[in-house]
């Protein structure tokens, strides 16, 4: 089968590409890119006004299977990437049980294998159970597939193991992604600390708790040469760290969320359990400071952090509400309104912050368009208005913030490994 | 205007000025009510009100019962042990079923900040905020200000230092709002470790020294000190607490002024933030603040239901 | 709509049909023994006050005046749609054995005073309570009926009678509205 796309926009951040082109494609590769394709073998799709550009890959999902299946599956969670435009995915070990063996692994990438549209990547556990312990059998579970290793959910809080698990990895050439987070200051908090958690009456998560957490990783990181990736980086002085360790020479990566760059802890006012994340939404100064450090190059990719949970489970008290925002179908949408409309990024760079990047970082030869390249593409409206609305989505979950938001850009057709996996209506 | 329209009291944060002050001048004609020796009113007869206290208490749920009870509602007392919360029910299922069963009113209080702000749109009947995690407590607030109210002719103006551990007082915070909307000057003292980060942009002044707290000041409000903060480690010990910010009799003739009223939402913690010769010496008003409070919660209970009731009719 | 009034009674004629009402009173009771005068929120209240000032004119002697505010009392909280001021009531006599002079300015539905009487009871055991009233405008709901009238007036259910006196309004007037206005 092949199809060619007729007139789109192709931008691809790699060869740095924003030109009016045909592109064809021909058993799940990029055939050609050129002007004025011809081939009447193939079915066409117009693309006039419409942006091209490598499928989206996301480092940072949970799509909660095995365990907690009434969230999210593999299944479902990779139609909600499809239709927010991700063609990869990587997901986050805090599962039940954790992906911290090679049986868990295995089920994953079998599972994926059978019912995912996508391609989905496990991460494995940093240590067992994602306990801060013991290390988890990394060796092993890399033959068996994983991308890399994370304890997300969890900050590592034992410095010495952190320090081990940045060594070991180095030498498995894996990458560590770290969710930084102090546990003793941010214990018991539910939301950013500042004026709203003081007004409302509700416990609040400093930035201190990241800040510090982030400081020690980048000195681990420079003492043992290793690399590390810090996930979702929320507060003002963290860009400030990574910016210098990057100035340095460190190999310090790192990423953003959508919601951190989209929203201030000014949206939990009136208690919405949907606003409950981790990190929290953070104030106005640490927003415009993620924006900025997207736009300088500090902050090198976004990702969703896509976190779904029961409604049954969101709606209770503020305090016992699980964090976490679903990411994935509002991603793309909430970059072009707040990081593309204002002038932050060009669409080049959000190529490379939603697909280059993210594959560069986790060694992927994906995230980029070249003849002979795998066929994971997206086509999207970038002046397409719509309204966030609760029946258009495809997680199994609806935890998102964003209901009735006014944004602009929406996913026309994602294309994977040559095949079309969705397109709107 | 003196127009009442909200069917919910859950906090003083929302509230005008004005809808403040309807409710101390309704409560001023309510206190009467509590001093004939029949002490009740018809008003709300065939009303049913809910206490659903999720937290102890006994003076705020005795007070609430006593102000249903005088306006004639039936009152129907539910404690966290006997509720069906522990059954795994969520709080809203258990709020829908007892909506119901077709009550009223519902007074709530709750450990968890804002649980009735979620609530309280989608449900019927009113709900009044008991106090919920460390938000507010409206009804003490306004009888705090009552009591003021009555023994100082007047809020605008006066100087109210609130003395404890503001960080988890909703207690704190609805008297600053309420404070703040009616004119008053509020400082707020603690150790540092009890001030919650940019309280200064509620428009309070801060200090950590008590001698500056009582200086100049109309009214203090010592707040309760709880032994569980010091094992979370924000001060060192109760008795060191008590030496830096317990108010004593010395320390009040030392730095108050000579008319200065002295109040405390309980239950105290006799020599620890106030010691006995002032919970019982001539400054206190602690005694008066209990009488107001049923006055106040009528007048809270008389307000929301007629609201209510309006907007059923229409 | 233009508003019509007419007048019924001026000052004068207020204050001669008050200075009847006090004799009356007087009379029935034989003197001012056990009696008190309590009178309804708001203009009952000035016309307990004045009653009273009369008697002492009239007997030398100084009779107990009483307010009180029937709002808590009232049976159609919940059909008004506006949420009433309450004010307080302020009586601070034992009115235990007393003979009572219930006094207001309109005697229309009954409503009203069978507030008044729930609440005069609940307040203690008086002897007897008469009721004393400047206009009886008919349309009983209850039964309940005026021991003192100022005058009866015969009037429709659109017509409205408004009681103005010195201390709230500025003068002391009764016109008859006739027009559709809100019921008092």
């Amino acid at each position: 089968m092949k199809l060619l796309i007729k007139n789109a926009r192709v931008i691809d951040a790699k060869s740095n590409l924003d030109d009016q082109l045909d592109v064809l494609i021909e058993n799940n590769k990029i055939a050609k890119i050129a002007k004025n394709i011809k081939d009447k073998d193939a079915e066409i799709i117009d693309a006039q006004d419409k942006v091209l550009m490598p499928g989206f890959v996301d480092m940072h999902v949970h799509l909660r299977e095995p365990g907690y299946e009434y969230k999210e599956t593999i299944k479902t969670g990779s139609m909600a990437a499809a239709a927010g435009g991700f063609t990869t995915v990587c997901c986050m070990p805090n599962t039940n049980p954790v992906i911290d063996n090679q049986g868990v692994v295995e089920f994953v990438i079998s599972e994926a294998r059978k019912t995912a549209l996508i391609n989905v990547l496990p991460i494995g556990a940093i240590t067992k159970g994602l306990k801060g312990e013991e290390l988890s059998e990394i060796a092993d579970m890399q033959n068996a597939g994983i991308i890399a290793i994370s304890d997300d959910g969890n900050g590592v809080m034992n410095a010495d193991l952190m320090r081990r698990a940045l060594e070991y990895a180095s030498m498995l050439n894996i990458l560590v992604i770290a969710h930084s987070e102090n546990n003793d200051l941010s214990f018991g908090g539910v939301m950013n600390e500042g004026y709203i958690s003081t007004k409302l009456g509700l416990k609040g998560i400093p930035t201190l708790a990241e800040v510090t957490m982030i400081a020690r990783d980048i000195e681990i990181a420079r003492y043992t040469d290793t690399c590390l990736h810090i996930a979702h980086i929320s507060a003002k002085e963290s860009v400030v760290l990574v910016k210098r360790a990057k100035k340095d020479g460190l190999k310090i990566t790192c990423e953003a969320t959508p919601h951190h760059f989209s929203l201030t802890d000014e949206a939990v006012l009136g208690y919405d359990t949907n606003t409950k994340v981790n990190p929290p939404l953070r104030a106005k100064a640490d927003v415009q400071a993620i924006k900025q450090g997207l736009k300088d190059g500090t902050i090198d990719c976004i990702a969703t952090d896509h976190a779904p949970h029961a409604e049954s489970e969101k709606d209770v008290e503020y305090d016992h509400a699980p964090f976490g925002i679903i990411g994935l179908e509002t991603a793309l949408s909430l970059a072009i309104s707040e990081l593309v409309e204002p002038g932050i990024l060009t669409l080049n760079q959000l190529c490379e912050k939603m697909a280059y990047n993210p594959a560069k970082i986790l060694g992927l030869d994906k995230g980029y368009i070249a003849e002979g390249s795998n066929a994971d593409l997206v086509i999207f409206d970038p002046e397409k208005e719509s309204i966030i609305s609760l029946a258009n989505f495809k997680s199994k979950s609806k935890n998102t913030p964003f209901i009735g938001r006014k944004v602009k850009g929406a996913v026309a057709l994602t294309i994977s490994n040559g095949k079309i996996i969705y397109q709107a209506d | 205007m003196n127009e009442w329209t909200r069917k919910d009291l859950l906090g003083l944060e929302e509230l005008s000025a004005q809808e403040i002050e309807l409710i101390l001048q309704t409560a001023g004609s309510f206190k009467e009510v509590s001093t004939r020796s029949v002490k009740k009113v018809p008003t709300l007869r065939g009303k049913t009100i809910v206490l659903f206290f999720f937290e102890p208490s006994t003076r705020t749920r005795t007070s609430f019962e006593l102000a249903a009870k005088r306006l004639s509602a039936d009152t129907l007392s539910i404690a966290t042990s006997t509720s069906a919360i522990q059954k795994g029910e969520t709080l809203k299922d258990t709020f829908k079923n007892i909506e119901a069963m077709k009550v009223d009113a519902i007074i709530l209080r709750h450990s968890s900040s804002g649980v009735m702000h979620t609530l309280a749109e989608s449900m019927g009947p009113s709900i009044i905020n008991a106090g919920d995690g460390c938000h507010e407590h409206p009804t003490q607030a306004l009888l705090d200000m009552f009591t003021i109210k009555e023994k100082k002719g007047k809020i605008k103006g006066l100087n109210v230092s609130i003395i404890g551990d503001i960080t988890h007082s909703r207690v704190a915070r609805s008297n600053i709002w309420g404070l703040k909307k009616l004119g008053a000057n509020v400082t707020i003292c603690a150790p540092r470790t009890l001030l919650p980060r940019e309280i200064e942009k509620m428009g309070v002044n801060i200090t950590t020294d008590l001698s500056k707290a009582l200086k100049g000041a109309d009214v203090i409000n010592i707040l309760r000190i709880q032994k569980e903060r010091q094992k979370a480690g924000l001060f060192p010990s109760m008795r060191e607490y008590a030496i830096q910010y317990g108010v004593s009799k010395e320390k009040l003739e030392k730095y108050a002024k000579k008319d200065v009223l002295v109040m405390h939402p309980g239950p105290m913690n006799r020599g620890i933030e106030i010691m006995p010769d002032v919970a019982d010496g001539t400054y206190s008003v602690i005694l008066e603040q209990v009488t107001n409070g049923i006055a106040v919660r009528m007048a809270v209970l008389y307000l929301v239901s007629q609201a209510n009731s309006d907007e059923q009719e229409q | 709509m233009l508003k019509k009034e007419a007048n019924l009674m001026d000052d004068k004629m207020i204050k001669r049909t008050l200075m009847r009402i006090s004799h009356e009173i007087l009379e029935r009771n034989k003197g001012t023994e056990d009696l008190a005068i309590v009178g309804i929120r708001c203009r009952g209240a000035y016309l307990a006050q004045r009653i009273a000032d009369l008697i002492k004119e009239i007997d030398g002697s100084d009779v107990p005046v009483g307010i009180m505010d029937i709002t808590l009392y009232r049976d159609d909280l919940t059909m008004i749609d506006y949420c009433p001021v309450v004010h307080s009531t302020k009586v601070d006599f034992d009115i235990d054995d007393k003979k009572i002079v219930l006094v207001d300015d309109v005697l229309f539905t009954g409503r009203t005073i069978r507030c008044a009487l729930d609440e005069l009871i609940d307040l203690g055991r008086p002897q007897n309570i008469q009721l004393a009233v400047l206009i009886d405008r008919g349309h009983r709901e209850l039964p309940i009926r005026a021991d003192y009238v100022g005058k009866n007036l015969p009037t429709t259910l659109k017509e409205n009678v408004e009681v103005r006196l010195v201390e709230e309004d500025g003068k002391d007037e009764i016109v008859l509205i006739n027009q559709k206005e809100k019921r008092q």
